[in-house]
């Protein structure tokens, strides 16, 4: 498999503001993402996180070195539409994706600006709205739905575009636990069913566990990058970062600095579970 | 409270005035308006009526809702009739102190208050029966020859279909700014004009604001899906002419010509 | 203990003879203590929202009615008004209300509504201010220029600079990374401490608030599910994953362990009352 998304001494820097300094975001990043995975990436706000997300779909461009989106590079302008078609992108606020009154016209409006013929942008609606589970919502309006609701509309409505790779900017972050699980199950189904390689932001551990591999920023760098259980057994790394460990991985980890020999990456709450009982009832 | 506006509201249906092509709907509602100015006479605007009155009923809007429209306009069209009915000069009926009310002046602002609500409630009737996406396809491509001449007529359509979009999410957003201030003691019931006007100061500065940060993201969203003007769209719907739109066309046509027709005729 | 403030009855609908017609809270009675600090938890549509702005007077109860220290707060015109001063509120995403030219003056809004003095105004916003946790160089700087997390501390702020005696924050750490999250509810257990406040937070997050709160109150469909310590409330964590929430990762391992067979409290929420149970198992075995 090749790569999806390739960063290469990515150098990038926010024009200053209200006669700031300008603000280095990153010197000389380098990450690949492979297709088909399922990514998640971590860091504080500020690290660099959503402007990496941006210079997926050439939304911002290097200032020094590359980056490529499957073999095509973000600087050539003549591929733009293409590499947006390609990468789609789903934000944080679900209203300030939704350009139409009508679900089924709101995930239209990418294949229009494509000029796909109008049966085909039919066909495309319905399957990505049977995709996300929202085909019996496309005659209604939008803004009355709840929040999960309106972030699986907008995820339709990337997925009208085809893409090979989605990035998702923290889409659970305005959601409610059951708005968020629909989002993540979205997600999830889109990745192992259809290959679409996933690039997922957030801050939940509960959403970083379900990834392939997760990736730590911080200040522009990585400070880890492997899978969940290899990422989220470095509890001290990961708490100096300022970012959350599941409480599983805290208990094992506390138990093992007092002498206990329990497997450092037990993440889920069953694995945890059937650690602490075999060490527990192993000495009967 | 201001979920009560009902500004931009559509009511979907399947009746035949919701079928009717949104250009079909457009240029009759614009000769309604034009018929509705040349009326003279009682049977004139009882023409008019009728044709408002079948409308509606083909179109299953129930009329509360119409009349919920001519609420925020009840003080212009009382302040009209008022007006006219006091500085009309001609055949007094009733004179005291410095008023004087004439026939003339009793028939003009009677035919006013009828004008006023007929034109409003026709327009409603626009409104209620053509989801905005429609009625903003409908004008861009009664507006397309108008792009020889280089005006901007797709991104008008856009920034219309936008706007109207984003009126139920922005009033709710002020009913939440306003709800926030009040729980930090804001009164904007008490005081003079100017009392009251300052205090909209702490709605509508954030409203202002959160409106370019919804614009500034929106714009990113869209490029994000590949927007790039209006060169290459394609539309899901297309609009289609049928035989019925060209029907309703002869009629707002034949409304027109009788009203012109009973012009000649007043006595 | 006494009660501060009391529901009775309540009921809230909204729409009413509209075909929109909708309970948004049935008959709900309970009363808070003073100086406690309760959770409120529900799913969205539990009638959360709702509730908390009866307790300021931004709603008007259907049926039903709220007291404050005893008094109703609908007795008279001033005495809501009162209310608002009273309790005060802070809505979820709080920094979109921020108008003013400066943060001084904008946490001042409040006292300035309260008819308070200049010299007391100014005491109060920096008071406000250093709970908060807003930086004291920003007092004279535009808030629209500061950080997303510096302006929700402003919004904060501007609440608690009316010295409520009784403070409602609506999701406080809504949209937050881990480390602001951290130290914005340790701002907030800093000023309860401080001032003997009486908190009430409304969240999603069981974690959060299971350790913050002394009691728990559980809202489903616009009614009283549960109210109780939360071991009290985490012993029916099935009921609480019934109806839509979740419970902390703590309290579910420890049911899962106890449903292994292990002798814990499956009711533990965490991780400090979590590693206690197992150390001392491992003592007794």
């Amino acid at each position: 498999m090749g790569n999806a998304i390739s960063v290469q001494e990515l150098h990038f820097t926010y024009p200053s503001q209200n006669g700031g300094n300008p603000h280095p975001v990153f010197d000389g990043l380098n990450v690949n993402i492979e297709e088909g995975s399922f990514v998640a990436v971590l860091g504080h706000n500020g690290c660099g996180k959503s402007t990496l997300t941006k210079q997926c779909n050439a939304i911002l461009l290097p200032e020094g070195g590359s980056v490529s989106v499957f073999g095509m590079d973000t600087k050539d302008e003549a591929l733009l539409l293409e590499i947006r078609r390609t990468v789609g992108m789903v934000f944080q606020n679900p209203d300030n994706q939704m350009v139409a009154n009508v679900v089924e016209e709101d995930v239209a409006f990418a294949p229009e600006n494509l000029g796909v013929p109008s049966e085909e942008i039919r066909r495309r609606v319905d399957n990505a709205l049977r995709a996300v589970g929202m085909y019996d919502y496309r005659t209604h309006a939008p803004h009355l739905l709840s929040g999960g609701q309106k972030q699986r509309i907008a995820i339709a409505g990337v997925i009208a575009m085809q893409p090979r790779c989605i990035v998702l900017d923290e889409p659970t972050a305005m959601l409610d636990p059951h708005g968020r699980e629909d989002v993540m199950r979205t997600i999830e189904t889109l990745n192992r069913e259809n290959g679409i390689t996933v690039i997922l932001i957030t801050h939940h551990m509960t959403e970083a566990i379900r990834a392939d591999r997760v990736i730590v920023l911080q200040e522009g760098r990585i400070l880890t990058d492997g899978t969940p259980k290899q990422v989220f057994t470095q509890v001290e790394l990961l708490k100096s970062a300022g970012l959350d460990v599941p409480a599983t991985t805290q208990i094992i980890h506390e138990l093992n600095e007092a002498g206990f020999d329990l497997p450092p990456d037990a993440l889920s709450t069953e694995e945890c579970a059937q650690a602490l009982y075999s060490r527990f009832t192993a000495k009967a | 409270m201001l979920k009560d506006i009902t500004l931009g509201q559509y009511f979907p249906g399947n009746t035949v005035v919701h079928r009717l092509d949104p250009r079909a709907k457009l240029l009759m509602t614009l000769l309604y308006i034009v018929a509705l100015f040349l009326c003279k006479w009682f049977v004139s605007y009882g023409l008019m009526l009728a044709f408002l009155i079948t409308a509606v009923a083909l179109s299953r809007i129930r009329p509360k809702a119409l009349f919920k429209g001519l609420k925020p306009l009840i003080v212009i069209i009382l302040f009209t009739a008022v007006i006219n009915l006091f500085y009309t000069d001609g055949r007094v009926l009733v004179e005291f102190w410095i008023f004087k009310i004439t026939v003339e002046g009793v028939q003009n602002a009677f035919f006013l208050v009828l004008r006023i609500m007929l034109l409003v409630m026709g327009t409603f009737l626009l409104t209620y029966t053509t989801s905005p996406i429609a009625l903003t396809d409908g004008l861009e491509s009664l507006l397309s020859p108008l792009k020889k001449i280089h005006f901007p007529v797709h991104e008008l359509a856009m920034m219309m279909s936008i706007a109207l979009r984003f009126i139920p999410t922005l009033i709710e957003e002020t009913d939440k700014i306003i709800s926030a201030q009040k729980a930090r003691g804001a009164d904007f019931e008490t005081g003079n004009v100017f009392r009251r006007a300052k205090a909209l100061i702490p709605i509508l500065v954030p409203l202002f604001v959160s409106a370019f940060r919804r614009a500034d993201e929106l714009a990113t969203a869209m490029e994000c899906r590949c927007y790039h003007g209006g060169e290459g769209r394609t539309k899901l719907k297309q609009l289609r002419w049928h035989a019925r739109d060209a029907l309703c066309l002869l009629l707002g046509a034949a409304l027109l010509a009788g009203v012109i027709v009973l012009r000649q005729f007043t006595l | 203990m006494a009660a501060i403030i009391e529901v009775r009855d309540l009921c809230h609908t909204y729409s009413v003879g509209t075909p929109f017609e909708h309970d948004a809270i049935k008959h709900m009675d309970f009363a808070v203590e003073k100086g406690e600090f309760l959770g409120v938890i529900g799913h969205t549509g539990s009638g959360k929202s709702t509730l908390i702005q009866h307790l300021n007077g931004l709603l008007k109860p259907t049926c039903g009615d709220v007291l404050l220290g005893g008094e109703s707060i609908w007795k008279d015109k001033q005495t809501t008004r009162r209310a608002r001063f009273r309790v005060g509120l802070v809505f979820q995403y709080p920094e979109y209300q921020l108008f003013e030219d400066t943060v001084f003056r904008d946490i001042a809004f409040g006292p300035k509504n309260m008819g308070l003095s200049e010299p007391e105004i100014k005491e109060r916003v920096l008071r406000a201010a250093d709970f908060a946790g807003v930086n004291p160089a920003s007092l004279d700087k535009s808030p629209f220029d500061l950080s997303g997390g510096q302006k929700r501390r402003v919004a904060i702020a501007g609440v608690i600079a009316m010295e409520p005696e009784i403070v409602v924050f609506d999701e406080p750490t809504a949209g937050l990374d881990p480390a602001a999250r951290s130290s914005l509810l340790e701002n907030i257990g800093a000023y309860q401490k401080a001032t003997g406040a009486t908190v009430l937070m409304v969240s999603h997050s069981m974690d959060d608030v299971a350790m913050m709160a002394d009691r728990l109150l559980v809202l489903n469909e616009g009614q009283i599910e549960m109210l109780g310590t939360p071991a009290q409330v985490f012993e029916n964590a099935e009921r609480l994953q019934q109806i839509g929430l979740t419970v902390p990762q703590v309290t579910s391992l420890f049911l899962r362990l106890h449903e292994l067979g292990l002798p814990v409290d499956p009711a533990t929420y965490t991780v400090e009352g979590a590693l206690k149970q197992l150390l001392r198992l491992k003592g007794g075995a």
